[in-house]
């Protein structure tokens, strides 16, 4: 879900698009002492208000991640909602920074909306979920032929649907609807066999469904759906503090410095840790990204390595319990590799 | 020859009987409205039967077993879907309502300056009421203070930036705080100008009309969604990098134009209902075009339209809610924005939030509708039927 295709506006917008991006974003970020974060409207685990009212999130915590490094201070941070539409143009015509939206890194997008994707920080992927009490003898989607599927409007998901039943030869009724929750109330009703989106959004649907242990995810990911952050094309130094930012979180991880024991980690004596974190003598990890050489102890301090914002957020310190899967670290035998940090 | 020889004419009072059994109290209430005809007794008792059926159920969900206070999610749901409630329990969330209760009236409107949203709706409501109880005396200065006077206090107040209080970005605002101020706008721009509208529309100068004509049936001929979508994603394309024109303002401004087309086709509606007569009848009285309409034909005319002016208001209550297309969190958007908050996710969120955000809006429009009824009423100068 939550790639819907950016259409004519999309279109037309690249030219225009590709003139607004200006120069020396980390400038302008300096000058008016916040990151502007395109965010989603509201999409649990990834962005979403809390009981007070503030943002949090996985995707959140990105922006903050980026404000740390910048600012030294996470919640420089001012946050804009944007819709699947109005993402691209945002960023664009500058009235963001950065976007942090759950967005799929795809071909077209990247070279023709004016806009760089600077990582990974979500690999999703997208799958099915059936009633497993209505349909008990299904175990796979390629026995789905015929059935009526749930899906959303106007998302990448809706063409993987028909891309993978087209290229297995099967039939199937697509139930489409506007929204993940119109979505949600029509699979709890009945009104089809298999729902379908992104992984993580199954998850969150789980949480909604009145007798969740009745259903089951099926085991095949018909796509892929790499989420990152995406930054205006033609500013190489913010799409590289945005980019290491990212790595610095997940190299942070890789060598188990958490904000909790970061105190303790100022002391190490291992050379990578002390390099990382910018201790060395004559430090110049910073430097080469116009940042303090102290930035990635601050996004660690204020954020938190990659797997405590997982855990937090979307992991199994939240009520989604989503496992890392293709998310854990390469060592874990998942994909998240930080290039070398020196 | 005595007066008062009348034989006929009775001398004494005959005292006050009871109406008959059947004719009075509750049988008579009974017979007249419920049982009356067969057909009716039928349709009564399968009303009762229904409502007998679903009420319990209601009020078990909403009451009983709703589950008033809590922390988060757990509170909501079944011991199966992760909470603590018994399987098979279902009852209303007012827990969720409850903790996102300050959001949903103030969206992200800073906790410290709330303060200064509640002291807006303070002299909103001192303002108004005293302007709809006919009796209270100083009408004048009131609609002037209300409609001249509050809006500017309000605005140094709510948006701030001087006298010492902090700027607090429209992209802040939320929750019934942007329906109020977008409502309240749009309402008492959309009255004036379509008055004017309406007027320029029947107006016999040809420019004044043709602006009029083409004004009215442009901003009806568009869908609302789509002049607040092409203000949202296609404006910003064509200014300069880093220009941000004001969410709010655009929603505002459109909603404004919007409202005003309508209410000028209501009151259209009303001037041409009144008589020729009342036209020439004032200009036989030597008065000029302002006075005429102003004196004669507006006062009948809005009158008689009551019904559409609210009916449009009321709509655009209800279509306050479409600037989540521009980013705004209005009620019902901030209400589905949180139910993306997995703290709170549960099979019976969506449906508390919603009902809480239904019932919030039908008061607010049922308490104009009954406004607008008293009020034709009170107008009502025996001119109908």
């Amino acid at each position: 879900m939550k790639k819907f295709m950016v259409g004519i506006l999309g279109g037309a917008a690249l030219s225009l698009g590709a003139t607004a991006a200006s120069a020396a974003t980390l400038d302008d970020v300096k000058a008016k002492g916040f990151v502007q974060c395109g965010v989603h409207t509201g999409l649990a685990g990834f962005a979403a208000p809390d009981d007070a009212g503030d943002w949090t999130g996985f995707d959140v915590d990105m922006c903050r991640a980026v404000a740390a490094a910048v600012f030294g201070d996470a919640d420089a941070v001012q946050y804009t909602p944007t819709n699947a539409t109005e993402r691209f143009t945002a960023l664009q015509s500058g009235e963001i920074d950065l976007l942090a939206r759950n967005t799929t890194w795809t071909l077209t997008r990247d070279t023709t909306l004016g806009l760089t994707f600077a990582g990974v920080n979500y690999y999703d992927g997208q799958g099915f979920m059936i009633n497993q009490t209505k349909l008990p003898d299904i175990n796979s989607a390629m026995q789905l032929s015929g059935a009526a599927i749930c899906v959303q409007s106007g998302t990448t998901t809706e063409l993987n649907l028909a891309d993978y039943f087209a290229a297995n030869n099967m039939e199937y009724n697509p139930v489409v609807f506007q929204g993940f929750d119109e979505t949600n109330a029509a699979y709890e009703a009945g009104r089809c066999d298999a729902y379908t989106t992104d992984a993580s959004g199954l998850y969150a649907l789980r949480l909604t469904l009145a007798n969740p242990d009745e259903h089951v995810v099926l085991p095949e990911i018909i796509s892929k759906e790499p989420l990152g952050p995406a930054v205006r094309q033609g500013d190489d130094q913010w799409f590289n503090i945005v980019k290491w930012t990212l790595y610095a979180m997940i190299q942070a991880e890789e060598l188990g410095i958490t904000s909790e024991n970061l105190e303790e980690m100022m002391t190490s004596e291992s050379p990578e840790i002390r390099r990382v974190l910018g201790l060395e003598d004559e430090s110049t990890i910073g430097q080469g990204l116009g940042l303090e050489n102290d930035w990635v102890q601050a996004i660690v301090r204020e954020v938190g390595n990659y797997g405590e914002v997982f855990d937090r957020n979307i992991g199994s310190g939240s009520p989604l319990a989503i496992a890392r899967g293709l998310n854990a670290l390469w060592t874990d035998g998942g994909l998240q590799y930080a290039m070398p940090i020196r | 020859m005595q007066e008062h020889d009348l034989s006929y004419v009775r001398m004494e009072m005959v005292n006050a009987q009871n109406a008959p059994e059947r004719e009075k109290g509750v049988t008579r209430w009974l017979r007249k409205n419920l049982f009356a005809t067969p057909m009716d007794g039928v349709l009564t008792l399968i009303g009762l039967l229904i409502v007998a059926y679903a009420l319990p159920n209601i009020i078990r969900w909403a009451f009983i077993d709703a589950a008033w206070v809590g922390p988060d999610r757990s509170v909501c749901s079944t011991q199966s879907q992760g909470g603590i409630q018994p399987d098979g329990w279902s009852g209303a969330c007012w827990a969720f309502v409850n903790a996102k209760f300050s959001q949903f009236m103030y969206g992200r409107y800073p906790v410290f300056e709330r303060w200064r949203v509640n002291l807006t709706a303070v002299m909103f409501v001192a303002l108004l009421v005293p302007l709809l109880i006919p009796r209270v005396p100083f009408k004048a200065i009131n609609a002037i203070v209300f409609f001249g006077v509050f809006p500017v206090v309000a605005y140094f107040l709510l948006v701030g930036g001087s006298f010492g209080l902090s700027t607090v970005q429209t992209s802040l605002w939320g929750g019934l705080l942007v329906t109020m101020v977008l409502s309240f706008v749009a309402i008492s721009v959309s009255l004036p100008f379509g008055i004017l509208l309406a007027l320029g529309r029947r107006s016999k100068l040809p420019v004044i009309k043709m602006i009029c004509v083409v004004f009215i049936e442009t901003i009806r001929g568009v869908p609302l969604i789509s002049v607040l979508f092409m203000a949202s994603v296609m404006l910003p394309l064509f200014m300069p990098a880093g220009t941000t024109f004001d969410r709010f303002l655009r929603a505002v401004i459109g909603l404004s134009i919007f409202a005003s087309a309508y209410m000028a086709e209501v009151v259209r509606g009303g001037l041409q209902a009144i008589p020729k007569g009342q036209y020439e009848g004032a200009s036989s009285l030597g008065l000029g075009y302002w006075q005429s309409m102003g004196l004669i034909v507006l006062p009948q005319a809005l009158k008689l339209v009551i019904p559409g002016i609210v009916n449009t208001f009321i709509g655009l209550f209800k279509d306050t809610s479409l600037v989540y297309i521009v980013g705004m969190f209005d009620l019902l958007a901030i209400v589905r924005q949180n139910f993306s908050d997995s703290n709170w996710a549960s099979p019976q969120t969506p449906k508390s939030g919603l009902i809480f955000a239904g019932l919030v809006f039908w008061a607010f429009c049922f308490a104009m509708s009954r406004y607008s009824i008293y009020m034709e009423r009170r107008l009502d100068t025996g001119h109908k039927n």
